[in-house]
This record gives structure tokens, sequence and C-alpha cells, in this order.
């Protein structure tokens, strides 16, 4: 009877109190959104580990390709002047 | 690639693991690696399905509300385990309805600890003590495996287990310390699961065929027997404190090695139930299997509404 058709899968993400972002915790199938979110309680959040849940189909995630990892995120290393220990300023000067 | 490529990738690899970097679903990984990860983690995960079942066996019979209340959530938490893990185990590659495929087909094993009976209701308290007391010694070093998703579902389920050793052993210690038949109940467990629980912790060294390639890949941080004497080391006394008496005649503390001496473990057993004729393995399958196939109706009957909802919307939208 079945045509065989899948719980699609379902990437969780739990704030676990206000104050924090939302983390991502794991996933789970579930057949629509509302269930993935009734299914996160259960799985995800058993010992009040969360006061928020959002819930994304992770076909709906584009993700980077760690093979890229060098021309993505290499640039970044010899950009020294963007972090404050770069700038030379005197002991006089406390807080900065 | 060339056959170099892939050495020089394999190379760079291992020093990744070398370094205890993690290794993440979308990064390159020797076939190996990714094999022996979905058989290592869909087997962990079909004994949490399945390790339900002993215990579901008890939950209309506890004894008190109390007792009652711990056990479902002690099966509930085993149901969580075994989704964190089947998940997991799916940033492999793997779809979860495969993985079902092998546990039903006989493909996948499952822990062979959960082919015995649970018999009475002390059984509840010997496996709570025992069988979760030999899955955490195993699972505390995979919180540091090199796997991550790996990594991460363990430390969740080992924050939660422990609850499982503790609740098991209170009810062994009730038992020890209620009237003469209760305490006669507490041992009888004892005397039934102890063996099985040291088999748990998998063949001896000499025998056990992953360890090497696993110790590598940190999927494995000490070998089986060294889990296991530490196993017994703190458990012995555990038993001592509530008077119970472990079933091993040659049990005996070597002050030399300072740790327990102990008695021959029955392999046959332990093979014979790996391959299918333990005492439950058959009803455990059928249990299983059974549940699988009776929820199908509503497995699909949830994806229907779930389309139809989606229809409506659309069509409201318009």
């Amino acid at each position: 009877m079945s045509d065989k058709k899948n719980w699609p899968l379902w990437e969780i993400f739990v704030r676990s109190k206000n104050g924090l972002e939302h983390r991502h915790f794991g996933s789970l199938h579930a057949a629509d959104a509302e269930m993935a979110l009734e299914n996160a309680r259960d799985v995800y959040t058993r010992r009040n580990e969360g006061v928020s849940i959002w819930v994304v189909e992770s076909k709906n995630i584009t993700a980077s390709n760690p093979e890229h990892n060098g021309e993505m995120f290499e640039p970044a290393q010899d950009k020294v002047y963007r972090h404050p220990t770069f700038y030379d300023l005197p002991d006089e000067v406390k807080h900065m | 690639m060339s056959e170099e490529q892939i050495k020089n990738l394999e190379a760079q690899f291992e020093a990744r693991i070398a370094r205890d970097e993690k290794i993440e679903p979308k990064d390159w990984m020797p076939e190996k690696y990714r094999k022996t990860h979905i058989r290592q983690m869909s087997q962990h995960a079909h004994s949490e399905i399945v390790g339900m079942l002993p215990e579901g066996n008890w939950i209309t019979r506890a004894p008190s509300l109390r007792r009652k209340v711990a056990l479902l959530a002690k099966v509930q938490d085993e149901a969580g385990h075994g989704l964190y893990l089947y998940s997991a185990c799916e940033t492999l590659g793997v779809s979860r309805d495969e993985l079902y495929e092998q546990l039903h087909s006989g493909k996948a094993k499952y822990s062979s600890i959960f082919n015995y009976p649970t018999v009475t209701w002390a059984d509840m308290g010997a496996v709570g003590w025992l069988v979760d007391g030999a899955a955490i010694i195993n699972q505390v070093p995979l919180c540091n495996t090199s796997y991550g998703p790996y990594a991460r579902a363990m430390v969740r389920v080992c924050k939660e287990e422990s609850f499982h050793q503790r609740q098991g052993f209170e009810i062994m210690m009730k038992l020890a310390n209620g009237t003469p038949e209760q305490k006669e109940l507490a041992q009888d467990a004892l005397n039934r699961w102890w063996w099985p629980s040291l088999m748990m912790l998998g063949p001896t060294d000499a025998e056990s065929i992953h360890t090497e390639q696993s110790m590598k890949w940190k999927l494995k941080r000490k070998s089986n027997d060294d889990l296991r004497q530490q196993f017994i080391d703190q458990t012995v006394p555990q038993a001592e404190l509530i008077g119970l008496t472990i079933p091993d005649p040659d049990l005996k503390w070597n002050e030399e090695r300072q740790s327990y001496d102990f008695g021959e473990i029955n392999w046959d057993e332990f093979w014979q139930v790996v391959k299918g004729h333990g005492p439950m393995n058959k009803e455990r399958m059928k249990a299983r299997v059974g549940a699988w196939e009776e929820g199908e109706w509503v497995r699909d009957a949830a994806m229907a509404h779930a389309e139809k909802k989606q229809a409506r919307k659309q069509k409201q939208a318009i």
C-alpha cells in the first residue's frame, strides 16, 4: 500500500536559555515541521535543555565544502591588522 | 584519483587524527573509516533500540509509582540514545531505512546481552547496575572519539546514562536489604547477569579482530580486557556493600596487581548468543520487526496528513 515515502530529515537547533543563541543539537526524521518540533522536544529536551527550538529541513541547508577550505578561509589568516594586538600603543594607555 | 594521491590523503588523514583533530561528515575520509564507523555506530544504535525490550517487559509491573516513572524514563532515554546514534550514523551517507533493514534482516548485530530474558523484577536492578554499568565503561572513552558527530552523541548519552545505573543499584540495594525472599531474588539476578555482563565488554584482546585499527582511530581507547578488569574492580566492592555474592569462586583480590583475579569466562556461550542462539534472539527480533511493520500505517498516515496540510496551505495562498 505504501509507496515508500520516508519521513524527511530535520536539523534541530535549541536555545538552552534566554540570552544564548540556538545551537545545533542533532537531527531527526518527521513527517512535517510541526511533528519535527514535537519530536525534537522529546528527543533533545527531556531534561530542561531548552527554552526554544528551531527545526529546519536538512535539504534546505547549504553547506560549504571542506575541500575548498583553502580559498574559503585562508585569506583571513594573514590579516593580522584586524586584531587589536596588531597596533602598538604606549604602556601608559591602560584600557583601549 | 590516483593511488599515489589517495595514499597522500590517507597519510594526512591519519596525521589529523593523531593530532586529536576531529573528523566532520563532509571531510574526506578513507572508505574503511566510513564503513567501520557505520558498522560500530549502527550496532550501538541497534543495541539501544533492542535494549528497550527487556525492560519494557516490566514497565506495567513495576512495584511502585516511583519505580515505574524511573523505568519509563530510562526506556525513553534508550529510545533517545538510539535516535542520536542513528542520526549521527546518517551523516556518513547511509539512510535510516538501510540501517533498519540491516537490523531486521539480521545482517547487523546488536549487543548480545539483550538476548537474555528478564524474568523477575530484580532483573531490572541487575540490568541497570551491571549492564548499564558495563555500557558506561565502554562509552565514556567514546566521548573523545575522532568522528565529531559520534563524539557529540556520546557526550549526551553518557550524561544521561548515569541515572540508569544508579536507579538499578538502588533497586538491588532495596531488595538485598529486604526480606530473605527479596534478597534471594537479588542474588539470583546477580547470578544470571554477572557473566553475560562480563562478556558484553567483548571478546578477549587476542580474539578481537577490530581492536588495532579502532585504537588508531580512537574508536577505542582501551582494550576489551582492560575495560573488563575495570568493570570487575569497580563492581565487586559495590556487591559487597549490599551483601551480595559475585558468582565466581575464583574471584580473588590480587595484592600485587591491585586488581581482582577472576574465573574463566564461557566464551562458547558468548559466541552462541552472538550467532543467534541465545535464549531470546528470536523473540527480540520478532518484537522489533513486529513493531516496525505494525507501525507502517501510522508512518504512512502521518506523511499523507502532512502532504494534505501542505497542499491546503498552498491553495489558500493562491
